[in-house]
Order: structure tokens, then C-alpha cells, then sequence
């Protein structure tokens, strides 16, 4: 167990799965980089330098650097799945899906149920969601909440290092089509990652805080937020429980619904925008199951239903902040006070 | 549970030398260092006012650190002139917690010695020089190890099923201040090799004398706990010349009963909120296991290869209930000492398992404990230890 980035997560995941099963494969622009130009061979690891190195020890027929056309690359990944490899196509940009949304939403989502449960599709689609990087708003989006409203397809968010590797090792041997999200401002980030290979099975939320007073549901990077507000609250004595689902599909309701009848309150912290997301699905949830134990209203901290702004100073105030939940923490806490006081 | 002073010399020496400077009697209480990895702790709760007289030894606040959460029993005695950190706080390993004096001493006196611990003090830098787990070949096998401490008979610390060496985070700080301690992991477990062959107490004794091999120990004060107090046993038993002495902590192999519940639930379980109740069932105090702990258990299992060296190892072990390998009829025939402690509490292994041994063993019972007494009552277990050489 040492410290390890979030790129180095995903890296031994990739890597560690390419060693242990022949059929993965990677494709993806400039995932090797150098095709066909002089110079260095696998000189890039695609935009962020994530799989640098891997064409190296598994050369270019399991490295497959493509060109720029998602709607073909995707479609030839779940065109591989559905044929016996086990691809891990990198789409750069969430924001570039909308090219590809036909070769997943209707094909590989839909291979198992339309062939009568006998095709598989072991596709993995890793891509970077979020905002915090100054790239304005065709590369800052969360669409997760798209891919999650698709039955047929599981969706992973990795909130630190060792869930990165955990969870795209478990995406890599699911025989479902699995898209994991990646938090573009997280790959430095560091944690403790086991040098083992491991995987973290999918819908089973991890509680990162135990408290008495709320339950703060958050995803992704969002985690990060919502456990630091935590901290901080608990200074002042509030306790909050800290949900990470890990997959909004599948998704860990009982153990969402579990907490919040312990605590009575929920804030549900969501980078993505606020309307048919995953905030406003899981105040859904708790509201249809689990009103009787609410003492507040739900709160939820999203970003605005507004694109990413292009403007640091508005692209900062855009992303949900430790200082938001605790405020949302704060209001759930103390209504019931307040209505007493009245 | 365990800190002594030795803990606050080796992380506060500013505050330790002003403690020896002073010419009244003040003694700063400071925030133990609770496995070599802890690096702050959170003073959960003060069980006792300014003013009080305490005793060491006496349960003076709550400590939680992210591993484990538990009481802290006073270092020294005196009267508690001065609670420094005040509940919720959390401040790092070494900070002043609060200030003991004699009754006479002046206030102005006490004021004056927390002011310059204060102003003097400075926390370690993370990671600074604490030994690191390292991985070394054991005979072809991959065995991760701790060690840390020189010199005096050393010791070797086997944990038990499902553990791995951070059982001992409260033991081995402590008696790497003047011996040679290695704990390992044992084959399938933590950061070994997850292999592990037939998975029998004869079978992992072998795995253990080969890392005894390897690591240069020609022989060692075997400390072992449940499991772990089999193997001991039986390295003794098949290689009496490298034990030197043999401590056992509720050790398996003494009678027949076990847990099956705490077994079946321990691999079965992969979701934290049911294993919790589980990993309880270790405690005499279920407030001990944090969501951490049970993460750090989570984290073991989901990597490849330990569902199935668990379930190997379960049933080469134990079934029904039952334990399939007895170490008890060959402790007459020992010739190192051996010590058996067990927490009066246990509900793994009973502890009349403790009862009818041979008159050769000496037999510590703890109250207040379950089935991890070294990590629950850990001053006890570590004196026990340290009587031995």
C-alpha cells in the first residue's frame, strides 16, 4: 500500500487487467499518441498522460490509438464487446458523447436484452466530467445523469484514487457496458491504493462519515466536499453521515434510505446541473420512501441549471462548495429549532 | 488503553524537557501515538474535570483516531490542573492534551509551562522517520512485514484470521523502544502472497519459519493471537530452538468451540454495514470499531485472491462451529515459557479455553476485553509481553 495519484489508479487498473486477460484491449485518440509521425512512440497517454506507458508493454494491437471520430471508435468498442474482446475505449470529453449516443444508448445497452440474455457487452467507456479546469462549457459537463437514465448501462464515479482503480477494475470484468466517469481536476489528487489488483463491486455505497444530525449524499468529486464540510460541521457540533454510492447505476438505495431514517435530514450534493439529475433522483427516492422519518425539508446543492461558465471567477462560484453543503447542513439542522422556538 | 511516557519523550521532547526543568512537578499529558502511522488524534471527551486528582493508569478521555476509537488512560499521576484541548478537538500526536501538577503548585506556575509547551512545540513531520511496511521473499512466497526496534531478544508478532499486522498498532510502537520487532502478514492476509496452500496451522507454521529464514531470525519471543497462537504454538512445538518464549492471546487450537457466526459473517459480509455487527463481536466495547476499521477490513477483502485464501484457511480450520485443529496437548511438552492471556469477554474463543492447562503456563485473564484484548486493553498486554525477557 503506498500513495498513489488518481492517474496512477487508473493507470495499474488498465494495466493490471491488460496483463491478466488477453481480450482487454484500449482504444482512444492519442491514447499511445505518435501514430504515423516520427519521432517518439507512445510519446502522450492521451490528454492527461493516464495510459502512458501501456502501449509499450502491450503494443499497438491491444493499444489502439484512433482517429478522431468518436461515433466510430465507440461503436467498433461495442462492436468488439458484443464479439468476445473486453475494450476500454477513452472518450476524452463527456462532452463529446452526444456524437456516440446512438452506438450506446441503443446498441450496447441494449445487446443483452434485445439477443434474450445471450450477448454480453464487457464494454468500458472511461471519459473526464466536471467543471474546475477553465475549459469552458463543451468540456466541463457532468452528463452521468444521461447515461444513468439508460437502463442496460451501470454507471461508475470514482471519488478518489482507490475507488479509481477499484471500480474500473470491477468495470473491466463486468459483462455489463459500464461508462466511468472521471473528474478531470482529481487525477493528481492522491490516496493510500493497494499495489494488488482488487475490485469494488458495483452499487454498494460507501459511508466515508458517520453522524446523528444528517445525511450529506454526494458524487464523485463532490465526495471530497461533502466529507470535508462534514468535518468541519462535526468542529461545531454536528454530525453528518457521508454517503458516496460509488455507481449511480446500480444504485445503493438501501443504504441511502438506511441513513436518512437514522438522521431524519438530507443534503444531496451533485456537480451536475439540477434538473433530472442524480440530486433531484435520490430526494425522489427518500421523499417516496422514507418521508415518515424526515424532520426538514430535503436540501440539494447543485451546480445552476447553466451551462459552465468560460469565466474563472463565475466558473468558481459554478461548482458546488464546501461552504454551500455546510450551509445546507446548517439550514436541515436547525429548522426543526427554529419551528420549536416559534 | 496504552501510552506511557516514554510516548510523550519521543514526541514532545520540548515539552518533556521542560517538564524536567521545572522545578515544581508538572507533568503535560500529550496525544499518544497510536500505531506508527497515526498522526493526530481527536479528543472525543474528557472523562475527567480540572482539579480532579487522577491516577495513571486511571481512564482520563476518549481518543479517536480514523483507525480505532478508544479511552486513554492517564500516563502519571496528580491532580488535573489544566485541560489544555478542549472536546472535539483534534490536534496531532505529541500536542499538549492537559497538565498535571501536585495540588501545591502554583497556578501561575502551571500557566507559565503550558505557555512555553505551546510556543515550543512542533509535530512531527508526516511520515517522519516511522519504519514502512516492506515486502520480502519467504521462501518463494511474498510476505509483507513491519519491523521496527533493535536489539534485545526479538519478538515476532503472528495476528490472527482476517487480520494483519495493524492488529498491533497499539503493541508494537511500544515494544520497538528497546527490542527488534517484526509483525508480518500472514500468508493470504494483508499484503502477502494470498496463496495459502492447505491453509492448516501446520501449513502457515512452515510460512512463518520460512519468513523467519528469511528475515535472519534465528529465534524470536513468538507473540501470537488466536490463529496466530496456534502457529506460534505449533513452531514451537516442531522447532523448538526458534522460540524463545511464546505469548498467546486468546489463541485457537485450545478447545473446540469457535464463533462460527463471527467466521461466516467475516467472509460473507461485504457490506459495511453488516459487517460492522460483526467485527463487534471482537470487542467487549462495540464504540472501538469505527466505519474505518471496517473500510481497512472491506479493503482486505476485495483484493484478488483474499475471499479465497479466507475461505481456504476457514476450512482447513474450523467447521460447524467447531475448531479442527487442537495446539493444547503439546504445550506440556514445551520447553520455551509460555503466557496465555484472554479477555474475560471473549466471544470468539471462550476464555475457559484458558482453563486446565498444563502448570507450566502462566494465565492472564482480562477484564473488560473481548477477543482482541492487545488492541483493547493494550497496557496489560504489552506488560505481559514485556515480563517475558
Amino acid at each position: 500500500m503506498s500513495k498513489k495519484s488518481y492517474r496512477q489508479a487508473i493507470f495499474e487498473a488498465l494495466r493490471d487487467e491488460m496483463r491478466r486477460d488477453p481480450r482487454v484491449v484500449i482504444m482512444g485518440e492519442d491514447i499511445a499518441g505518435g501514430l504515423g509521425a516520427p519521432g517518439e512512440d507512445d510519446a502522450w497517454g492521451g490528454p492527461l498522460g493516464v495510459t502512458k506507458g501501456l502501449m509499450s508493454e502491450f503494443g499497438r494491437d491491444r493499444v489502439l490509438d484512433t482517429p478522431i471520430s468518436e461515433s466510430a471508435f465507440i461503436g467498433a468498442a461495442a462492436g468488439a464487446a458484443a464479439t468476445g474482446l473486453r475494450p476500454v475505449a477513452e472518450l476524452m470529453f463527456v462532452d463529446f458523447m452526444g456524437v456516440c449516443f446512438d452506438q450506446i444508448f441503443n446498441q450496447a445497452a441494449k445487446f443483452r436484452y434485445m439477443f434474450g440474455g445471450k450477448a454480453v457487452t464487457p464494454l468500458v467507456v472511461r471519459t473526464m466530467y466536471g467543471a474546475g479546469f477553465r475549459a469552458a462549457s463543451q468540456h466541463s459537463q457532468c452528463l452521468y445523469p444521461l447515461f444513468t437514465h439508460i437502463p442496460g448501462l451501470k454507471v461508475a464515479l470514482p471519488s478518489n484514487p482507490y475507488e479509481a482503480k477499484g471500480l474500473l477494475t470491477q468495470a473491466i470484468r463486468d459483462d455489463d457496458p459500464v461508462v466511468v466517469f472521471e473528474h478531470k481536476a482529481m487525477y493528481d489528487t492522491e490516496g493510500e491504493v493497494p499495489d494488488e489488483p482488487y475490485a469494488i463491486a458495483f452499487g454498494e455505497a460507501n459511508v466515508t462519515r458517520e453522524g446523528d444530525d444528517a445525511t450529506i449524499v454526494a458524487f464523485g468529486r463532490m465526495v471530497n466536499f461533502a466529507n470535508e464540510a462534514a468535518d468541519n460541521l462535526k468542529k461545531r457540533g454536528v454530525s453528518c453521515t457521508v454517503v458516496d454510492p460509488r455507481t449511480t447505476s446500480p444504485l445503493d438505495r438501501e443504504t441511502i434510505l438506511e441513513t436518512v431514517e437514522e438522521t431524519g435530514r438530507l443534503v444531496v450534493v451533485d456537480e451536475a446541473h439540477p434538473r433530472c439529475g442524480m440530486a433531484a433522483d435520490i430526494a425522489g427516492l427518500v421523499a417516496e420512501n422514507a418521508f415518515g422519518a424526515l424532520k426538514a425539508p430535503i436540501k440539494l446543492v447543485t451546480a445552476p441549471h447553466a451551462p459552465v461558465p468560460f469565466s474563472p471567477a463565475l466558473e468558481d462560484i459554478y461548482i458546488p462548495s464546501v461552504a454551500k453543503i455546510e450551509a445546507a447542513v446548517t439550514a436541515i439542522v436547525d429548522y426543526g429549532a427554529k419551528e420549536a422556538a416559534e | 488503553m496504552s501510552n506511557d511516557n516514554e510516548e510523550g519523550e519521543a514526541y514532545a521532547p520540548e515539552g518533556e524537557a521542560l517538564a524536567k526543568k521545572s522545578t515544581a512537578p508538572i507533568r503535560p499529558i500529550t496525544m499518544p501515538k497510536w500505531g506508527l502511522a497515526m498522526e493526530e488524534g481527536l479528543l472525543a471527551r474528557w472523562a475527567v474535570e480540572e482539579g480532579a486528582e487522577i491516577a495513571a493508569g486511571q481512564e482520563i478521555m476518549d481518543i479517536e483516531t480514523t483507525k480505532i476509537a478508544n479511552v486513554f488512560e492517564s500516563p502519571v499521576s496528580g491532580v488535573l490542573r489544566k485541560r489544555v484541548v478542549k472536546e472535539g478537538e483534534t490536534v496531532p500526536v505529541g500536542a499538549l492534551l492537559g497538565v498535571v501538577a501536585e495540588p501545591g503548585t502554583d497556578q501561575a506556575e502551571v500557566d507559565r509551562f503550558v505557555g512555553a509547551f505551546l510556543e515550543s512545540f512542533t509535530p512531527a513531520e508526516t511520515g517522519e522517520s516511522a519504519p514502512v511496511p516492506e515486502t520480502i521473499d519467504a521462501g518463494g512466497r511474498r510476505i509483507r512485514r513491519l519491523k521496527a526496534g533493535s536489539g534485545g531478544t526479538p519478538v515476532l508478532m503472528i495476528h490472527g484470521f482476517g487480520a494483519d499486522h495493524t492488529t498491533w498498532m497499539f503493541n508494537q510502537a511500544e515494544l520497538s523502544a528497546d527490542r527488534e520487532v517484526h509483525a508480518i502478514d500472514l500468508p493470504g492476509h494483508g499484503g502477502s502472497e494470498k496463496s495459502v496452500g492447505i491453509g492448516t496451522v501446520e501449513a502457515l507454521a512452515e510460512a512463518v519459519l520460512a519468513y523467519m529464514d528469511a528475515a535472519g531470525l534465528e529465534s524470536a519471543h513468538l507473540v501470537g493471537h488466536s490463529l496466530g497462537g496456534a502457529i506460534a504454538v505449533e513452531i514451537a512445538a516442531t522447532a523448538p530452538d526458534r522460540a524463545t518464549a511464546l505469548t498467546l492471546i486468546a489463541p485457537a487450537g485450545f478447545g473446540a468451540e469457535i464463533a462460527q457466526d463471527f467466521i461466516d459473517g467475516f467472509i460473507g459480509e461485504s457490506r459495511a454495514r453488516k459487517l460492522r455487527p460483526v467485527l463487534e463481536m471482537l470487542v467487549a466495547d462495540p464504540g472501538i470499531v469505527t466505519a474505518d476499521m471496517v473500510e481497512e477490513v472491506l479493503k482486505f477483502k476485495r483484493l484478488d485472491g483474499a475471499l479465497s485464501a479466507l475461505q481456504a484457511i476457514a476450512a482447513a480450520n474450523f467447521a460447524a462451529g467447531a475448531q479442527k485443529t487442537s495446539v493444547r496437548e503439546k504445550l506440556a511438552g514445551l520447553s520455551a515459557p509460555v503466557h496465555v492471556v484472554w479477555g474475560e469477554g471473549d466471544r470468539v474463543l471462550p476464555a475457559r479455553h484458558a482453563e486446565g492447562l498444563p502448570a507450566s503456563v502462566k494465565v492472564s485473564k482480562v477484564a473488560d476485553a473481548g477477543h482482541i484484548p492487545h488492541m483493547e486493553k493494550a497496557a496489560e498486554v504489552n506488560a505481559v509481553i514485556k515480563a517475558i525477557d
